[in-house]
């Protein structure tokens, strides 16, 4: 990918450096933590109430599964039946294309403002940044969201709850900052603050002329566009405007109303944990005297058919940004999401974009090994991604393709010596037991060399045993000659 | 899990008729130490054999083997992991049952070693982490074992999420004399090893540590105990440093004590 793929995101340091950094502020740990412990007990809760959670998965998993291997037949069949509603396509190769297309058609409608909802895809795309270097505002309505873009400079950590890492007087803070109208004297009450941003948002919905909206779910077979909001935003931005334009990654398609079926009851109780979602919107087209009177689609690609060309990591795709394996994955929730240098923080990200980025950066090469691999991810997914697979994967393509970490390829390369032979990893042991009282007091080294110091930072390491297994078995005719064994 | 064995759906009553009934099997069994064990935790190792014995198993060791290639494989050195995977097929392949005191190892062999050498995968179905072997194989949960002292346990994150051992340590650890089996808060939660990830993430890796100290050391349990000696170096390492006395000890060594030969 070029490097303007992700323009906001230039320059990240690594996944170490910046969750080095994380792990040292305690309220953002304390907030994380909270939060994601709350939901992760809810979500666990919502989905043991469905006796038939694994087929459901099963299903969104073969549904996905079948649409990739078939994209370019839905995405045609989806853009034949927009169009025939009356929308029109564009076909977006990445993410300069896009914003190139969104930029010409909110300039041809003279308008130099515009509202949006829920779209991942412009956040990947950096179209705020875009549509602002052309004298175009545009207004986030979602309310984490808008905390996010009210507080300057600061960026989505989560996907579905973007400002996961402010706590409500933080949020009072950018509000009386950041919002022109914001009440005297608001406080950090968590409904005087939803009564200010409904507010703020009310106006904007009422004068805006275009909205920018993103896509959940788009049927190919009626040319239907579906989003899912629990705020009312959604509603008022794909109602109200006179243009709508909605940015979807192409994987996003879906054959038939009838596969709805199965994602409409994946999708909430993974994200909100919620039995159903509070308002879902579905469009196709423009109809004549209600709504938008025009309708664009942009299919952006950015990335996706180079993912898909890999057989492992094409699973990523499957992804419906539920976020369920956010709030259950450890490493985010000491880490945080602006760690992970995307709009798609935790697990996911550190699968998706080092594959429609690539792994030219610092930050992408290193976010294959930001996972203990413990497997959370992958049990709480909805539509089975499994994510520790496609981690080690890219670890083998991050290894094979660069001349990163030579230290470590050096160190792989001497265990891997000793370990291939039996009588050489029988060496290395003696080495190791003759120096034992050497490196380590009391049975315990407190300090080690070279990049194990990493370890040894915050963490003994146990003294060599006096004899290894191997040599105790030796000796001893694996115990038979030992008394006590 | 299905489980390869003609016998494997026979549940035996005690470890008195086991020992019995698999004497008269002569079923070759060997014991995986694994590299970690082999080299920093032989007890471990040891601790299997003896339960082997006590339970009427001989246990065999084929020096050739080393490592399951688990480490290369998980950091991305997917090549220097293929001839560890074929040393270890050609190590185990005259038996008939392998035995290993790690659900990460297990889970590397079972799961990955037929997918990076297919030929690897008659021995690779043949490979159980302990409390499988006991639980699934020898059909027991009463090892006839003693520790009297407070434990809590640590279902890493590999065997219960990889192997999907779920409550079969646990079983085991309630037949055990004498033991107060405490619960660990927040159980299934990772205590931050992960391989190379504790070197190579450190800061994360040590803070999931702590937390996880922080729980066990809020049971007030005497002994930790896990199923992986990897994590519980991970545990030990860091409530070590913070000068708690909670002793570490690996699941096999508590299943091998007995009043006679404690831990
Ligand atoms: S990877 Fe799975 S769990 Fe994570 S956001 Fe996507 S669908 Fe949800």
């Amino acid at each position: 990918m070029s490097d303007g793929a992700m323009p906001t995101y230039v320059g990240m340091p690594s996944f170490p450096d910046a969750a080095r950094e994380a792990v040292g502020d305690r309220r953002l740990r304390a907030n994380l933590g909270r939060a994601t412990a709350t939901i992760r007990a809810k979500r666990a809760g919502a989905v043991a109430e469905l006796d038939d959670w694994a087929a459901l998965r099963e299903s969104g998993k073969q549904i996905k599964d079948h649409v990739l291997a078939n994209l370019g037949h839905y995405l045609r069949l989806l853009e034949r039946r927009v169009t025939e509603a009356g929308g029109t396509v564009h076909w977006a190769r990445d993410a300069a294309e896009a914003n190139a297309v969104v930029t010409r058609l909110v300039r041809a409608t003279g308008e130099r403002e515009v509202v949006k909802v829920k779209s991942m895809a412009t956040q990947e795309t950096g179209l705020n940044e875009a549509l602002a270097d052309a004298g175009i505002a545009a207004y986030e309505t979602d309310l984490a969201e808008l905390i996010v873009q009210l507080g300057d400079g600061d960026r989505p950590s989560h996907i579905l709850v973007p400002a996961i890492h402010r706590n409500r007087s933080e949020i009072r803070d950018v509000f009386r900052r950041a919002m022109p109208d914001a009440p005297e004297g608001l406080t950090d009450a968590p409904a005087e603050l939803a009564e200010a941003s409904r507010r703020h948002l009310r106006a904007k919905f009422l004068s805006a002329k275009v909205a920018v909206s993103g896509v959940n779910f788009a049927v190919a077979d009626t040319g239907t566009l579906v989003v899912l909001e629990s705020e009312g935003n959604g509603r008022m931005c794909l109602t109200l405007p006179e243009t709508l334009i909605s940015v979807m990654g192409v994987e996003k398609v879906i054959p038939t109303w009838r596969d709805l079926e199965v994602f409409l009851q994946l999708l909430p109780r993974s994200s909100t944990a919620e039995r159903m979602n509070p308002y879902t919107s579905s469009w196709t087209g423009v109809t004549p005297g209600d709504g938008p009177r025009d309708f664009h689609l942009v299919l952006l690609d950015n990335g996706r058919t180079d993912t898909l060309a890999d057989e492992v990591g094409r699973q990523a795709l499957r992804c419906i940004r539920c976020s369920a394996c956010l709030n259950v994955c450890p490493v985010y929730a000491r880490a945080g999401g602006h760690a992970y240098g995307s709009p798609y923080p935790g697990p996911i990200g550190a699968i998706l974009s080092p594959q429609i980025r690539g792994i030219g950066s610092d930050v992408d090469a290193s976010l294959p090994y930001a996972s203990s691999l413990c497997g959370a991810c992958f049990d709480v997914c909805p539509v089975a991604i499994d994510i520790p697979e496609v981690l080690v994967h890219l670890r083998a393509r991050a290894v094979e393709s660069g001349p990163r970490h030579p230290l470590e390829r050096a160190a792989m390369g001497a265990a891997g010596w000793a370990l291939r032979s039996p009588a050489r990893l029988a060496l290395a042991q003696r080495v190791a037991s003759a120096s034992r009282n050497v490196v380590g007091r009391g049975g315990r080294i407190r300090r080690l060399p070279g990049p194990l110091k990493a370890w040894s930072a915050t963490r003994d390491a146990p003294a060599p045993p006096p004899e290894s297994f191997r040599a105790w078995w030796a000796r001893t005719d694996g115990g038979r000659t030992e008394e006590d064994s | 899990m299905a489980i390869p064995w003609p016998w494997g759906g026979l549940r035996w009553r005690s470890a008195e008729n086991v020992r019995r009934a698999v004497a008269g099997l002569r079923v070759r069994v060997a014991i995986f130490v694994t590299c970690v064990n082999d080299t920093l935790y032989p007890g471990t190792g040891k601790a299997v054999v003896r339960l082997l014995r006590r339970l009427g198993h001989d246990v065999g060791f084929p020096a050739a083997q080393t490592c399951c290639g688990q480490m290369h494989f998980n950091t991305g050195y997917r090549a220097q992991a293929v001839p560890l995977v074929k040393g270890f097929a050609d190590a185990f392949a005259p038996y008939d049952a392998v035995v290993t005191p790690s659900a990460s190892c297990a889970a590397m062999v079972r799961e990955w070693h037929p997918r990076l050498v297919p030929a690897a995968s008659g021995t690779a179905s043949r490979v159980y982490e302990l409390s499988e072997f006991l639980v699934d194989v020898l059909g027991v949960t009463d090892v006839g074992a003693s520790y009297p002292h407070r434990v809590t346990y640590h279902p890493t994150c590999h065997s219960l999420r990889l192997l999907r051992v779920g409550d079969r340590p646990l079983r085991l650890l309630r037949e055990v004399r004498g033991i107060d089996l405490v619960e660990l808060p927040g159980a299934d939660e990772c205590c931050g090893f992960g391989g190379t990830f504790a070197l190579k993430n450190p800061a994360v890796s040590s803070a999931m540590g702590a937390d996880k100290a922080a729980q066990v050391r809020a049971t007030g349990a005497g002994t930790l105990c896990a199923a992986d000696n990897s994590c519980l170096m991970h545990i030990g390492g860091t409530l070590s440093r913070a000068g708690a006395s909670v002793r570490p000890v690996h699941l096999a060594e508590i299943l091998a004590a007995t009043e006679g030969a404690p831990a």
